[in-house]
């Protein structure tokens, strides 16, 4: 079994070629496998590194702002007439979001292995902001991949890379967004690969990157296990994430993997409704595929053609989704449900009003299943909601679909 | 044995170099594709690589992708490609390389895509994102069905991996001669014949080179320190400058011809 860099291991996953169950792997063109041989052992030898930890440890708490707080939501929690909800407030961290913690690690990694560049695909662009914002702090030079069509909906992201000094280079082929900034991602890397180092965003891609997204990510749940257990004294019933990719999904659920009587759910995108091109729900109409490096289930076409998704939330508006949360899946020890985007944007009003906390939209799509579910608890049961991160960053697209009162 | 193997050992024997030619298939039009096939024939070319058109082709360079884009566009779908190969082999025998990405043919089911492939006459397949770790099954299957199976060496692979690649090949190894993507490149690495000399210690089969070959001299030099050279996005880049052109099919030829001697010269 790998270490793991807060915790003990709770899986045998992922084993020596990288898989979670029949899951993950690494399929990547020959270019890249010197990159990722070389990445792999260097996360394994930062791992066998207690100054590694230190570092990170170092950072977490002094830069991003760790541990970061678990909040009771006593107004929602009221206003649902059920149990108890608590929000892990990841979008008090700093940057706004969870992504930092992966950005963060992986550039100490890509300095401790002597990488002087380092790359990033990024979508709504809260992970290309974490990227930018690592680099800057460790002094390493920044190239962000955007879909030229994400860059016009979310400017005020490319600003804000540009004035962390990092470089945002268009991506115009194919969709325009996430997925073909990753495959220009994939490119330059293999172009590139002896000074470059690549941040993957997310827990997807050619092992060994799901596992080193989830060993950065999975202080969520330690965090969030030590600190429910102060508060309440006792383990939360259910825990409730949204998945895109699934990076804060993972990092909150593996503390508990082991913990049988811990329920899961990760809520995906149901976009405008479950037909194919209108939503981003890839356990309800995706089927097992490769994308990007790994073996997971993919929407697509019968010929196996990648298929264009959509989301209200261009966090989750994305084609693949994480090995391990399939794995997961394929053994039932997490469901998977999805919300709409109608769902998700009431969630957003919803938790604004009530709690005072405008929550990115992606984390709004877990809200929206709590929304759905609370009611139907006893008063006395915990759900701890992933509240991945802020909303500042979408109130200029949501401010398109809701309509306020003057 | 089928026509890839053949053709590698017959140049390999005579001593002569072999000329492989990239096009995507169902690029510029659908209809293209016979006359394309037929010309690049004509040209002295030995081997034609087959692009299956990808929507996500990471392995690919800007020429291809968005030659790629227009296939799809055009509605080329693999059960296509493999109807106009069969419809090809009514009056060529050139050989056919596959060149393709994993999903598509996850999607078809190993086995059925490699059994219509070898039905269609096809002679061998390249799937660029399945490393050899990952590619027992397919290798057994393509064999069974009489399918070379050819996999890429970068500048990067270790000796290690050589070996393990090597060992999985059939028909011809494929060196990429430069990091990075497919695409024509300014100039033509130098380190070609130390890595190609390092690949044939693992192997007695001929090392082709590719990727950013796009001039006769590019050629000439590839092909004399190694077994054959691989031409890709620069023809790819010619069909789509000269779609709508009345006389393409000749200048194609003109074009292809000029490499082809540059490489067996």
């Amino acid at each position: 079994m790998l270490k793991s860099l807060f915790t003990e291991p709770k899986t045998p996953y992922p084993d020596d070629r990288g898989r979670y169950g029949d899951f993950g792997g690494r399929f990547v063109p020959e270019t890249l496998m010197f990159a990722i041989e070389e990445l792999e052992q260097a996360f394994k030898d930062a791992l066998n590194d207690p100054k590694f930890a230190e570092d990170f440890a170092h950072y977490a708490k002094h830069y991003i702002g760790r541990p970061t707080p678990l909040y009771y939501a006593e107004r929602l929690s009221n206003y649902l007439n059920g149990c108890r909800i608590y929000f892990k407030r990841e979008d008090l961290a700093h940057t706004g979001a969870h992504k930092i913690n992966n950005a963060l690690g992986q550039c100490l990694l890509a300095k401790r292995m002597g990488k002087s560049r380092i790359i990033a695909e990024t979508g709504a662009g809260q992970h290309g902001v974490a990227t930018a914002t690592a680099s800057a702090l460790l002094g390493l030079e920044c190239c962000i991949y955007m879909g030229t069509e994400d860059m016009e909906r979310q400017r005020l992201n490319v600003f804000r890379m540009r004035l962390l000094g990092a470089k945002v280079i268009g991506v115009d082929s194919g969709s325009k967004t996430l997925k073909d900034a990753i495959n220009e991602a994939l490119r330059d890397w293999s172009l590139n690969v002896r000074n470059t180092h690549y941040v993957l965003g997310t827990v997807h891609g050619p092992h060994p990157f799901p596992w080193i997204c989830r060993e950065f990510q999975s202080i969520i749940g330690v965090e969030a296990k030590k600190q429910i257990l102060e508060m309440e004294g006792r383990l939360p019933n259910l825990l409730v994430a949204c998945v895109g990719g699934g990076s804060n999904a993972i990092g909150l659920f593996y503390e508990f993997l082991n913990d049988s009587q811990v329920e899961m759910v990760g809520v995906e995108a149901g976009g405008i409704k479950i037909e194919p091109g209108q939503h981003a729900s890839r356990f309800a109409g995706g089927v097992f595929g490769m994308l990007h490096g790994a073996q997971s289930y993919v929407l697509q076409d019968e010929y196996g053609q990648i298929g264009n998704t959509h989301s209200v939330s261009a966090g989750l508006d994305y084609a693949s989704v994480g090995p391990e949360h399939t794995w997961l899946n394929s053994i039932k020890r997490v469901k998977y449900t999805y919300a709409t985007d109608e769902e998700a944007l009431n969630a957003f009003q919803l938790c604004s009003k009530l709690e005072g906390i405008i929550p990115a939209l992606e984390s709004a799509h877990a809200i929206a299943y709590v929304i759905k579910e609370a009611p139907k608890r006893k008063r006395d049961e915990i759900i701890l909601v992933n509240l991945s991160g802020r909303g500042d960053k979408d109130v200029e697209h949501a401010s398109k679909f809701i309509k306020l009162e003057e | 044995m089928n026509r890839i193997q053949r053709k590698a050992e017959e140049l390999l024997n005579k001593n002569q170099k072999a000329f492989v030619a990239y096009i995507t298939a169902g690029h510029p039009t659908p209809e293209s594709f016979l006359d394309i096939v037929i010309s690049l024939e004509r040209a002295g070319v030995d081997i034609v690589e087959v692009g299956v058109p990808f929507s996500d082709p990471v392995g690919d360079g800007p020429v291809i992708q968005s030659a790629s884009l227009v296939a799809l566009r055009n509605g080329t779908t693999p059960i296509k490609v493999l109807e106009w190969i069969s419809k090809l082999r009514e009056n060529s025998n050139i050989p056919i390389l596959l060149f393709t990405y994993f999903n598509p043919i996850l999607a078809c089911g190993i086995s059925n895509f490699i059994e219509q492939s070898a039905k269609s006459g096809v002679d061998g397949i390249l799937c660029v994102d399945l490393p050899v770790e990952e590619a027992e099954d397919y290798t057994h299957k393509a064999r069974e069905k009489g399918l070379a199976t050819v996999f890429l060496i970068a500048p990067t692979s270790s000796e290690e991996r050589i070996r393990k690649i090597t060992r999985n090949c059939s028909g011809f190894v494929y060196y990429i001669s430069r990091l990075g993507v497919t695409g024509e490149k300014q100039d033509v690495s130098q380190d070609i014949s130390q890595r190609v000399q390092v690949i044939k210690k693992y192997t007695s089969l001929p090392v082709y080179v590719g990727f950013g070959i796009s001039k006769p001299e590019h050629a000439k030099y590839v092909a004399r320190v190694s077994d054959g050279v691989i031409v890709g996005s620069a023809f790819v880049r010619f069909l789509e400058e000269h779609k709508g052109d009345s006389m393409w099919k000749e200048r194609f030829i003109d074009y292809v011809n000029s490499l082809v001697v540059g490489a067996k010269a």
